[in-house]
């Protein structure tokens, strides 16, 4: 599906914890055509500061046309993406990059850090409605409870089963999400994993499933300038360092974990 | 006055535009990453990302990094090569009916002349953009784009092998940019286009490394917009041959000045990331501004600052 310029009208703003936001808007195309695991380019209207757009996935849509994004303040350009209220426009470009192959049949593990879990509940959404419950485990993990909880309740209102970690042991294991991959390897079964936040939990992921021989998707992250495969910014080293770049906004974001290095 | 009966035609050289906006190379891919965006045909040309003889792998990441008002990139002129470009890219513009120009670049002065030997005659390519001036690559054009000699010798070697219209693109990191446009004017370029982007730098001061894993990098964005400006008028002042104006471009407004200081073309380049539509929006912006000012050509505009 060809991606599209538009402006959105904003529905609805939540702020879920202190500086964590879903953003609902209404863009109806969009939501026709999005699938899991795709991005945006977003921007808050006609600013300078920022220049560049800023990039999010896409974390849930509905029938009636309704697109959500969640994400994490950390600068000026999602500060600015948090102050929109509804009523106000949104400026979108999108479905962006390629998507998460959806699995029907085997067992199915979604891992999830920080705002890692954003695309991961559109793709759990999509993966419950082909597989039954008990095969799809999300394992999700963030720094403390108040982040973690609004995104956990999300994917039990799903009928899923989320394992949880906190860096501060306010919700579920005290630790890291990888410390319940040790689950998955004393149920004896064969997984296939969907994998997506911060670089090292990612890398840990990825040589579990290279020593099991489980088949893994991860979802990657670069700066960008423009999400569209104009500008060959988002280069990140292949799996074969010596070959071409793969790009992250058009060979990406989801990669077969087998493509791209590992450093 | 319908839009349609305005004359928004312009030359360089030899070759009739039907408009003055253009592609800036290197943010607009090879024209097909936009066709949801913009009508590729109405475009006063497409001018694809830099073409070198071989395929180029580019710069290890980060390539790219956010500045006030624009960005640094070091993308290391990644391309497809030549071959790969006439194979794969070009039966798609044709087809679009786009105005073509294929930017080029090469470490010798044979590998420029080469290249622009395989260009010639190629069905659906209107002229030749010659990149002497990328900041970015260390073998690449630094040297072309800051000696006069050396740039009028590229000049010379591609006018000598292709007869397509040559716009030579120049750096303006260099002391005296109009002396580097008359140097390729007497070389017997037909254009220059200019501004390629400025040196710069930025750096990460948590961790006390570049932002930018070539260290150095090239702005562009609005933040460059007045330097290009002055840049262009100047050599507008100096040279016979057509100016082409790049920098900092990001509506239509944007594009009169640099058509006032003496441009006879515009190119966009980093606002078609933020704004896909940039292209066509300045398009209709410079038609809805001359039929305010009861202007029938976009040629009454060119060079008509009043100092
Ligand atoms: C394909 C893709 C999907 C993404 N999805 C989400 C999402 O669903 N939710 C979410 O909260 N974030 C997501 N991000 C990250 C998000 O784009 C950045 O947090 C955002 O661009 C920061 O912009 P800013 O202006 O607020 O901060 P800036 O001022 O630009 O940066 C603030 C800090 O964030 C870091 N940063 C900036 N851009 C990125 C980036 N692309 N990746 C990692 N760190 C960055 C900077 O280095 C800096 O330390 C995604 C990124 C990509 C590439
Ligand atoms: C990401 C990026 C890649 C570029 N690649 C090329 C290139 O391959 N060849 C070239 O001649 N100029 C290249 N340029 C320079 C632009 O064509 C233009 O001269 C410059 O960006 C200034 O214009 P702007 O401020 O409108 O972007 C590139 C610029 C950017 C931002
Ligand atoms: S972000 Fe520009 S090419 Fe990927």
């Amino acid at each position: 599906m060809a991606p599209m310029q538009l402006k959105a009208e904003i529905l609805r703003r939540e702020t879920l914890a202190p500086d964590l936001i879903r953003l609902t808007f209404l863009a109806p195309d969009l939501a026709a055509a999005a699938r899991p695991g795709q991005f945006l380019m977003l921007r808050a209207g006609a600013v300078r500061d920022p220049l560049l757009r800023r990039p999010l996935s896409i974390h849930q849509i509905t029938t009636s046309g309704w697109v959500q994004v969640l994400f994490k303040v950390v600068g000026q350009g999602t500060r600015l993406l948090a102050a929109l209220a509804p009523g106000q426009t949104l400026d979108v470009v999108g479905p962006l990059g390629n998507h998460f192959a959806l699995k029907s049949g085997g067992n199915l593990c979604l891992i999830g850090g920080g705002m890692g879990i954003a695309p991961l509940y559109f793709l759990a959404r999509e993966l419950q409605r082909r597989n039954p419950p008990e095969r799809v485990v999300p394992l999700l993990g963030a720094r403390t409870a108040k982040e973690l909880r609004p995104l956990a309740d999300d994917f039990v209102a799903l009928g899923l089963e989320p394992r949880l970690a906190t860096d501060d042991g306010t919700l579920g294991h005290h630790g890291l999400v990888i410390d319940h991959l040790s689950e998955l390897l004393v149920s004896g079964k064969p997984w296939h994993i969907y994998t997506c936040g911060p670089y090292p939990m990612m890398r840990a992921v990825v040589k579990l499933c290279r020593e099991q021989g489980w088949h893994c998707q991860v979802s990657l992250e670069t700066m960008m300038a423009c999400g569209i495969s104009a500008c060959l910014g988002c280069a990140i080293p292949a799996a074969q360092l010596d070959g071409p770049y793969k790009h992250v906004c058009k060979d990406g974001p989801v990669f077969g974990a087998e493509e791209v290095a590992w450093l | 006055m319908a839009l349609s009966d305005l004359d928004l035609s312009c030359r360089i050289g030899a070759l009739t535009l039907q408009n003055p906006v253009l592609t800036a190379s290197g943010t607009f891919g090879y024209g097909r990453e936009f066709e949801s965006f913009v009508n590729l045909h109405r475009l006063g040309a497409v001018v694809v990302k830099g073409i070198s003889l071989a395929p180029r792998r580019g710069n290890p990441p980060p390539r790219v990094v956010e500045t006030a008002c624009g960005m640094l990139n070091a993308i290391g002129l990644e391309n497809v090569g030549v071959e790969r470009f006439l194979a794969e890219k070009m039966d798609y513009l044709r087809g679009m009916r786009a105005t073509v120009i294929v930017n080029i670049l090469g470490d010798s002065v044979e590998e420029y002349a080469e290249l622009a030997g395989l260009l010639d005659g190629v069905a659906g390519i209107a002229a030749i953009e010659v990149n002497i001036s990328c900041p970015n690559v260390k073998k690449g054009g630094v040297a072309f784009g800051t000696d006069p000699k050396m740039a009028a010798a590229v000049t010379k070697a591609v006018k000598g092998a292709t007869k397509l219209p040559v716009i030579i693109k120049l750096s303006p990191n260099v002391t005296d940019i109009a002396l580097m446009a008359k140097a390729v004017e007497a070389a017997g370029a037909d254009a220059v286009s200019l501004i390629n982007t400025l040196l710069g730098m930025a750096i990460d001061i948590r961790s006390r490394r570049p932002r930018l894993a070539n260290v150095v990098g090239g702005l562009s964005g609005p933040a460059i917009k007045p330097v290009a400006l002055r840049m262009v008028w100047q050599v507008a002042r100096a040279v016979q041959i057509p100016v082409i104006g790049i920098g900092g471009i990001a509506t239509a407004e944007d594009a009169l000045e640099f058509l006032i200081a003496g441009a006879s073309a515009i190119e966009v380049g980093t606002a078609n990331f933020i704004n896909p539509r940039a292209c066509e929006d300045i398009l209709n912006g410079i038609g809805a501004y001359l039929e305010a000012n009861k202007m029938t050509s976009v040629r009454e505009l060119v060079g008509s600052l009043a100092v």
